[in-house]
C-alpha cells in the first residue's frame, strides 16, 4: 500500500530522518512509535506531501508522492495539531471540505457519514459555533470527523486520542477497528501503549532518525521477555542507552 | 485552482478592510473630481493618490492575508489539491478583489461625472489598468516576502521597507543621480532605472499619455523619445507584466519546496 524508500530529511542542521525505509501493508494497523522529537510527525507529513524529503521516495499505490497530488483523495489525515480557519463555524468547515473534495469522493455518502459521527461524538450543539470558540477536545472531535468522513482507503492519525474524553476515546477506537475489518490501512502514532496493544498489528519504532525496531507487539514482548509492551519498549531503549554510554570517551577510565 | 480562487476572493471581499478600501477610493475620487473641477486634472490627482496608496495597501493586505491564511492553507494541503493551485489561487483571489475595490471605487464617480462621453476616457482607462496591474504586482511581492519569512513581524517590516524604497526612496535616488551626473548623457540609464521600478514606470506611462510632458521639462523629452513610441509603450507593458510574473513564479518556486 505505502512504500517508503530511503527517506532523509533535515531541518537546517537537525538530521531528523536518516534513511527510513519501510513498507506498510494494506489492511493492517501500523503504529509508529518513538520518543518526542524522533520524527514520527515528520515521517507522516512526508507521506502527505506536507514536508518535502531531501531524498528518497514514497510510493502510494501507483503514485509517487513527489510529483502527484491526487493520491490524497484516498487519505484521511488527522494532524497532531489541528489548524482550522478560525472564523468559520464547524458546519461551514465541513461544507467547505466537502466542496473541495467534490469529484473525488461521494459527497452524499460523506454527508451521511458526518451526520453519524456528529452524533457518535455528541457535538450537535457545536455545529454552528465558530472554531475559535471550541474547547481543545471538541476541536479534536472535529479533526477526527474530518479525517473519517470521506471513507478513504488509507487513514493517517497523528496522536488521535489526545484531548478526547474516555467515552470518545473508546468510540474512536471502535471506529478504527471497524475500518480495519473493512480492509482499510491505518497508520497511527501515539504515546499510549495500551492503544497499541489494543489495535496495532505492527510497530515501527523510530529512534534517532532510523527505524530501531519493526515487528508485531507480541514479537517484541517475546523478544525482550517482558509481559507488557511498556516494559518491552523500556528494555529496548535501555539497551540503546547502554550502547551509547559505552561509546562515550573516558567511560572506562 | 478556481475553487481556491473563489474562496479567497469572497473571503477577502467580505472583510471590513476591503470595504474600507473601496470607500476610500469612492470618497477621494468624488472629492478630487469636485475640487479639481475638470476631468483631466482629476485624473492627474487621482493618479498621484493611486500610485502611492495602491502599492502600500496591496503590500499590507498581501502580507496580512498570507500570514492569516496559514491555517486555511495547511488544511488544504492535506486535501487532494495541487500545491501551486492553493498558493496561486490565493494570490489571484486577493489580487482580483483588491483590483475590483479600486476599479469600482474610482469608476463610479467618473461615470457620475460623465467619463464615457468625454475625451479623457482612454486616459482614465489607462489609469484604471495600471492601478489594477500595480495591485497584482505588490500582492505578488508581498507574498514572496512573506513566504521567505516565517516570522510575521519581520515579514511585515521587510514588506513595508520595500514599499518605502519603491514609492519614496527610489525617486530621490533618481533625482540625485540626475543632479550629480548632469553633464553626462543619461537617457539610457534613466530609461533603465524607470523600468526597474513599477511605480515610476506606471507614472511615466500615464503622464505621457496625458500629454502634459511639457510640464516636466528636459527629462520628459528624453522619456518621450522612448516611452512615447509604440515600441516603448509595448516595452513598458511587458516590463510591468514581468513585475507580476517573476515574483509570482519565484513565490511558487518557494511554495513548492516549503515544509508545513
Ligand atoms: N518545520 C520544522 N522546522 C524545523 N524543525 C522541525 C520542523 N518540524 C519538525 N522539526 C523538528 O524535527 C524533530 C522531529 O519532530 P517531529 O514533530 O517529527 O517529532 P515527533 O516524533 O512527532 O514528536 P512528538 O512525539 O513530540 O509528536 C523535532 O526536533 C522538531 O523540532
Ligand atoms: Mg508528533
Amino acid at each position: 500500500m505505502v512504500e517508503i524508500k530511503e527517506i532523509e530529511k533535515s531541518f537546517g542542521r537537525l538530521n531528523v530522518l536518516k534513511g527510513v525505509s519501510v513498507s506498510i501493508p494494506s489492511g493492517k494497523v501500523v503504529a509508529v512509535l518513538g520518543p518526542n522529537g524522533s520524527g514520527k510527525t515528520t515521517l507522516i507529513k512526508c507521506i502527505l506531501g506536507l514536508v518535502i524529503p531531501d531524498s528518497g521516495n514514497i510510493i502510494i499505490g501507483n503514485d509517487n508522492v513527489k510529483n502527484s497530488w491526487s493520491y490524497r483523495k484516498n487519505i484521511g489525515y488527522l494532524p497532531q495539531i489541528a489548524r482550522f480557519p478560525e472564523n468559520l463555524t464547524v458546519n461551514e468547515l465541513f461544507r467547505m471540505i466537502q466542496d473541495l473534495r467534490k469529484g473525488y469522493a461521494n459527497i452524499a455518502e460523506a454527508e451521511r457519514c458526518k451526520e453519524e459521527l456528529v452524533s457518535v461524538f455528541n457535538i450537535q450543539s457545536f455545529l454552528n459555533k465558530h472554531l475559535r470558540s471550541l474547547s481543545g477536545g471538541t476541536r479534536q472531535k472535529v479533526n477526527v470527523i474530518l479525517s473519517l468522513m470521506f471513507d478513504p482507503d488509507l487513514f493517517i492519525f497523528d496522536e488521535p486520542t489526545v484531548g478526547l474524553d474516555p467515552i470518545s476515546c473508546v468510540r474512536f477506537k471502535e471506529n478504527i477497528l471497524k475500518q480495519k475489518e473493512k480492509g482499510k490501512t491505518i497508520v497511527l502514532t501515539t504515546h499510549i501503549l495500551s492503544e497499541v496493544d489494543e489495535m496495532a498489528d505492527e510497530i515501527i519504532f523510530l529512534l534517532e532518525g532510523k527505524i530501531y525496531y519493526k515487528g508485531s507487539p507480541d514479537e517484541l514482548k517475546l523478544q525482550q521477555q517482558e509481559a507488557t509492551l511498556e516494559r518491552a519498549i523500556a528494555r529496548l531503549l535501555e539497551k540503546n542507552d547502554n550502547k551509547i554510554n559505552n561509546q562515550l570517551p573516558g567511560k572506562n577510565n | 485552482m478556481f475553487k481556491i480562487l473563489k474562496y479567497s476572493f469572497y473571503d477577502v471581499l467580505r472583510s471590513r478592510w476591503t470595504v474600507l478600501y473601496f470607500l476610500f477610493f469612492l470618497v477621494s475620487t468624488f472629492a478630487l473630481l469636485y475640487f479639481s473641477g475638470n476631468m483631466s486634472k482629476g485624473i492627474v490627482s487621482l493618479m498621484n493618490v493611486s500610485l502611492t496608496i495602491i502599492p502600500l495597501i496591496s503590500t499590507i493586505f498581501g502580507v496580512m492575508h498570507y500570514y492569516n491564511s496559514r491555517e486555511f492553507v495547511e488544511l488544504l494541503l492535506s486535501q487532494p489539491i495541487k500545491r501551486s493551485d492553493i498558493f496561486i489561487g490565493q494570490y489571484l483571489g486577493l489580487s482580483f478583489s483588491l483590483s475590483l475595490s479600486f476599479v469600482a471605487g474610482t469608476i463610479i464617480p467618473f461615470i457620475a461625472y460623465g467619463i464615457f462621453v468625454s475625451s479623457e476616457v482612454w486616459n482614465f482607462s489607462l489609469l484604471i489598468f495600471t492601478g489594477a496591474i500595480l495591485s497584482f504586482i505588490f500582492v505578488g511581492l508581498a507574498f514572496l516576502i512573506s513566504i521567505l519569512n516565517e516570522n510575521k513581524i519581520k515579514g511585515f517590516g521587510i514588506a513595508i521597507l520595500m514599499w518605502l524604497c519603491m514609492a519614496v526612496v527610489y525617486d530621490g535616488l533618481i533625482l540625485m543621480v540626475f543632479i550629480s551626473f548632469n553633464d553626462y548623457p543619461l537617457e539610457k540609464a534613466a530609461v533603465l532605472m524607470v523600468n526597474l521600478n513599477p511605480i515610476d514606470l506606471s507614472r511615466i506611462m500615464i503622464l505621457l499619455k496625458l500629454d502634459i510632458s511639457a510640464l516636466m521639462g528636459y527629462t520628459a523629452a528624453v522619456f518621450n523619445q522612448y516611452f512615447g513610441t509604440t515600441n516603448g509603450m509595448i516595452m513598458s507593458l511587458l516590463s510591468l507584466l514581468g513585475w507580476i510574473v517573476f515574483p509570482v513564479l519565484l513565490f511558487n518556486f518557494f511554495a513548492k519546496r516549503k515544509d508545513f
